[in-house]
């Protein structure tokens, strides 16, 4: 009775509210957000963070709930969503990085297709690399001092986002010990404050949310992020963190690291395709354009509220959010790679950690 | 000292910000919240809390931290009452709690057993909550030194308790935990991601089976096919001894047993990465080691409720250090938890090492927020012992139904694929096995629980301990045998060496007879195969990831030896050796009414029919067939109580959000809801 309660006052609360004009009307239905990942991810603090606030502008202001469907690293729930048809818009669905890559990387078991999803929404984030204090010492804006040393690194995988930051170190000519199984990057930056590992990597949350203490007590060196993508496709600093160098910087003042080239190609091509766009929002295939149309509106006017900035600064960093076309055009550049950059990154993955994917 | 300068202000902070009636209010509408979903096996705090999400966002942060931490904290006391009323561990948290609780309830004692319980409950969520208030400050040190050597320490100190609950034959006890470790690495490897007894074509293997799943399959099913074999109440004769009034004197008897444990479970959840699996056994271990008299243990030893139950509330507070001041969760639950604080308010508390400098007034608030939704959730479920135990006296055949309806929806829950409630009713099989022929089904789990914590934390730890040799021998030395290693280990050898001399006396399946040879031997076989198999198919993965193929190669190897030396002991023994034991020789089993085979037949129907219909169609049929047939009721009856159930479905789906599981019609027609 009391879960029943609180829903109908909520519920009312955000009727009486509600200026429901719009000729796509979903009042009174019940939209389903599944998200291929557990409830813990990153990804579940995206879609939780953005549900209520899609539901505020949706026309009649249905509910939106997220559902997990957890299972071989989001890869079963993406084969799932490729099977859904249109039906009346109550079905969204959300990627991540981890989408991504294997369908880059062409994994057997992606059985989904990008292009024939209908992106409303999608944003991106950052990275930031860092060091500990006593390596932090020798970097000087070049990674020139630091390529005889041994480094650990606590890795999630090679085939996931950590292809980034692995790939990032090896051109730098550093030599970086993955220790691979664990689960979550928090674990790794546990590691690194325990000082079992001594490099690191965070997502700009999650670098925000801890490891910039780390740095601020003298912990932790801040290296490089990754960047940010300006209009042209270009990488600039990343405004998060306009005090810390890129990687493209850090490269250029390194020997033997080179900014062109089919190593940086296919680096930035995985960058881009991880990073700046990272999470994505679907409509399943067939859905019609109005449809479509009003999600984006929506979203569009999720972004526009006035305390969007702040308060997706928290959740989910401050990055673009893009909608409508420009969601089309970002999942475009986040979902492909030249064959020369694929067929590089899985030779090396082949050579380094001995991952095979037929 | 200028810690305490800020801590007590922040303390006192903290109280007026609770102490407000709003607040208090919200705190007991989560607790209730808490307690309606923490009862039903299976379904814990990710349920609720997930429930609870979508009303956090903006809401005012102490109104929200109190409604979820009502909610977080009273599931490890409320699903209590499935492991003892049932023999359902309700959660993780609880599984130790089966062992003595569950026969309590046969001996009519459960409101004794529960009362019992919640009064350690109650007791350690307090001992948790001051621990912390000394303790949260600087605590971050001591987490820091734990790292992966350590953790695998306190897992193998876990593994350990096997020892102690191995049961009669060691061997036996050995071997039971190495399968449980094997199922424990089925699916794709954590470091390298390599199959293991798994295969791509079939999708649900690969991500290995889910800890709700096994220990459902594990001590649920098989009590409740057993106990509706002997179609009769839970408690024999139908009656309830002893009042919730003996509990709570029992408490009193053991009460430094609970402050022990309360502590134990309060350390062990500062460490991040362990969670709340090995808590209640460590506790449970301890329980026993302590105790003079120890032959009643597993047929109903108060002392195995209080010891479990004092640490897993306990260790929800410690759980909270990793949570907040390294914004690591600790568990699934906790996950959400973090997530959720950040939708609060304007979202400016954030979770992390900020947590103390900034927010130490709501740190504490949400400590004592948490030991008081312990008192007033204890309260609760002390008020309502009584009556719940009153379950215990129904007649068995009429509670069953709605026990295989509540394991397959919370089973279904875990993944959302058919192929959950298949494994379920696989596992239930092999625990019905373990159960008949005196494996140990604990050491089973145990193994289970703690495989992938073992081989992660050593395959971690070894390729570190690498690097530091690399560097110098004593670099290496010192970061294998810190201190703290070195001390765990010693406790782990103890307890090991105490532990083997006591086994003897614990028997968790009670005194079995042994019988014939051949159906011992068989089941010896079919183990037997499958640990070879494991070996090979763990011995066909390439050599450069040797990382994923060590520990099912090595545990293995430690089965196969201790299947192989029981398997030599068998052929050499007389048929009255303890090593044939034997449920269907002798005992309650063997004098049931009705075979194993036509029982177990009745759940099968069930899945077979979800399969087709869908689960609630299915479920209609079930209930209606199983209730006139089985249980012989009259039509009146049978309507009322499907009715009953299949409106307790719907009310929990609906209000969870939860999907239930479609079969070959929701593919080929389009059915209202919750047919579809």
């Amino acid at each position: 009775m009391t879960i029943k309660q609180l829903a109908t006052s909520v519920a009312a609360a955000t009727l009486i509210a509600a200026p429901a004009l719009a000729e796509v009307d979903m009042s009174g239905k019940t939209i389903e957000w599944v998200i291929p990942f557990s409830e813990t991810g990153g990804s579940a603090k995206w879609a939780n963070f953005f549900a209520p606030l899609l539901s505020e502008e949706l026309p009649g202001n249905p509910t939106v709930v997220v559902k997990f469907m957890p299972g071989a690293g989001s890869t079963k729930g993406a084969n799932w969503f490729q099977e859904q048809e249109y039906d009346d818009g109550t079905l969204l669905f959300g990627t991540s990085g981890s989408t991504q890559f294997p369908y880059l990387l062409g994994d057997p078991r992606v059985r989904y297709e990008y292009s024939d999803w209908v992106p409303v929404m999608a944003s991106g984030t950052g990275g930031v690399a860092y060091l500990n204090a006593e390596d932090g010492e020798k970097f000087d804006g070049s990674a020139n001092n630091l390529q005889d040393i041994d480094f650990i690194y606590g890795s999630q995988g090679a085939t996931r986002l950590d292809l980034v930051p692995l790939l990032a170190w090896e051109m730098l000519g550093m030599n970086v010990e993955p220790v691979f199984g664990i689960k979550g990057r928090g674990d790794g930056r546990l590691m690194f404050e325990r000082g079992e590992a001594t490099i690191d990597y965070q997502t700009s949350s999650g670098y925000l949310g801890a490891s910039a203490d780390l740095a601020e007590q003298g912990k932790a060196v801040p290296m490089m992020t990754w960047g940010a993508l300006d209009d042209d496709g270009n990488i600039v600093r990343d405004p998060t963190f306009p005090d810390i160098p890129t990687f493209k910087e850090v490269c250029e003042a390194t020997d033997g690291c080179e900014t062109s080239g089919e190593a940086w190609d296919a680096w930035k091509a995985f960058f881009v395709a991880g990073f700046p766009v990272q999470k994505i929002a679907f409509l399943p295939a067939g859905t019609p354009d109005d449809v479509a149309a009003t999600f984006a509106e929506a979203f569009d006017a999720v972004r526009s509220r006035d305390d969007f900035a702040a308060i997706a600064a928290k959740q989910v960093g401050k990055y673009e959010v893009f909608v409508g076309e420009g969601a089309k055009r970002a999942t475009e550049t986040g979902t492909t790679v030249s064959p020369e950059a694929k067929a590089y990154v899985q030779n090396w993955l082949q050579e380094a950690y001995g991952v095979t994917l037929e | 000292m200028d810690l305490f300068v800020t801590a007590l202000p922040a303390l006192g902070q903290a109280w007026a910000m609770i102490l407000q009636p709003a607040v208090l209010g919200y705190l007991v509408l989560g607790v209730v919240m808490g307690l309606a979903v923490g009862v039903f096996p299976g379904l814990g705090g990710i349920a609720g809390l997930s429930l609870l999400l979508p009303f956090m966002f903006g809401m005012d942060p102490v109104l929200g931290l109190a409604l979820m931490v009502g909610m977080v904290a009273v599931v490890p006391t409320s699903d209590t009452f499935a492991s003892v009323l049932m023999g359902i561990p309700g959660s993780s948290a609880s599984q130790a709690t089966v062992l003595d609780g569950f026969p309590l309830a046969k001996k009519g004692q459960a409101a004794r057993a529960l009362s019992a319980a919640f009064t350690s409950s109650l007791f350690g969520g307090l001992v948790g909550a001051a621990f912390l208030t000394l303790f949260i400050v600087v605590a971050r040190p001591l987490v820091l030194a734990f790292g992966l050597p350590e953790m695998l320490m306190i897992s193998i100190l876990g593994l350990s308790m096997v020892a102690v609950l191995a049961g009669r034959v060691a061997l036996k006890g050995l071997a039971a935990a190495g399968l449980g470790m094997l199922i424990g690495t089925i699916g794709e490897a954590d470091a390298g991601g390599s199959l293991r007894m798994a295969t791509y074509d079939i999708p649900y293997l690969t991500d290995g089976l889910q800890l709700v799943i096994v220990g459902l399959g594990i001590f649920a099913v098989p009590e409740i096919v057993s106990l509706l074999r002997q179609d009769r109440a839970i408690a024999k004769n139908a009656e309830l001894g002893a009042g919730w009034g003996d509990g709570v004197r029992d408490w009193v008897a053991n009460k430094w047993l609970s402050l022990r444990c309360s502590l134990i479970g309060v350390v062990v959840g500062v460490i991040p990465g362990l969670g709340g699996s090995v808590v209640d056994w460590i506790a449970y271990g301890h329980a026993v080691q302590t105790t003079k008299d120890k032959s009643n243990f597993g047929k109903g030893e108060i002392r195995g409720v209080v010891g479990p139950e004092s640490s897993n509330n306990a260790k929800e507070g410690g759980g909270l250090v990793p949570t907040l001041l390294f914004g690591i969760p600790g568990s699934g639950s906790m996950a959400i938890f973090i997530g959720a604080i950040a939708l609060l308010g304007s979202g400016d508390i954030e979770v992390g090492p900020s947590m103390l400098r900034d927010n130490l007034d709501i740190t504490y608030s949400i400590v004592w927020l948490l030991a008081l939704a312990n008192v007033v959730g204890t309260l609760l479920c002390i008020a309502a012992s009584g009556g719940i135990a009153r379950l215990t006296t129904i007649r068995f055949t009429y509670l069953a139904p709605f026990l295989f309806m509540l394991i397959s929806f919370a089973a279904f829950q875990s993944g959302q694929n058919f192929e959950d409630i298949l494994a379920l009713f696989a596992i239930g099989l092999i625990g019905i096995f373990l159960r008949r022929f005196d494996w140990s089904r604990p050491a089973f789990l145990i193994g289970f629980v703690l495989s992938n914590p073992v081989e992660k934390f050593s395959n971690q730890a070894f390729q570190i301990a690498s690097f530091r040799f690399r560097d110098s021998f004593e670099a290496g030395m010192q970061y294998i045998f810190s201190p703290i290693v070195i001390v765990l280990l010693i406790i782990t050898v103890v307890s090991v060496v105490l532990g083997l001399r006591q086994a003897k006396s614990i028997m968790a399946e009670g005194d079995v007879q042994a019988g014939s040879k051949r159906a011992p031997l068989v089941f010896l076989m079919v183990l037997l195969a499958y640990v070879v198999a494991a070996l090979i198919n763990a011995n066909m993965i390439p050599d450069y990831n040797m990382t994923d193929k060590i520990v099912p190669l090595v545990v293995g190897g430690i089965t196969l030896a201790a299947v192989l030396i029981v398997l030599v002991q068998m052929l050499l023994r007389p048929e009255t050796d303890s090593i044939f034991a034997d449920k269907e020789m002798a005992g309650e089993d063997a004098d049931a009414p009705y075979g194993l085979w036509s029982t177990l037949a009745w759940f099968a129907g069930l899945i077979a029919a979800t399969y087709v219909l869908g689960f609630i169609l299915a479920l209609l049929g079930f209930l209606v067939s199983f209730l006139r047939v089985r249980a012989q009721a009259g039509w009146p009856k049978t309507l009322i109580l499907t009715a009953a159930g299949i409106a307790l479905m719907c009310v929990m789906a609906g209000a969870l959000n939860r999907d239930f599981p479609p079969g070959l019609l929701q593919d080929v027609t389009d059915l209202p809801w919750p047919m579809n």
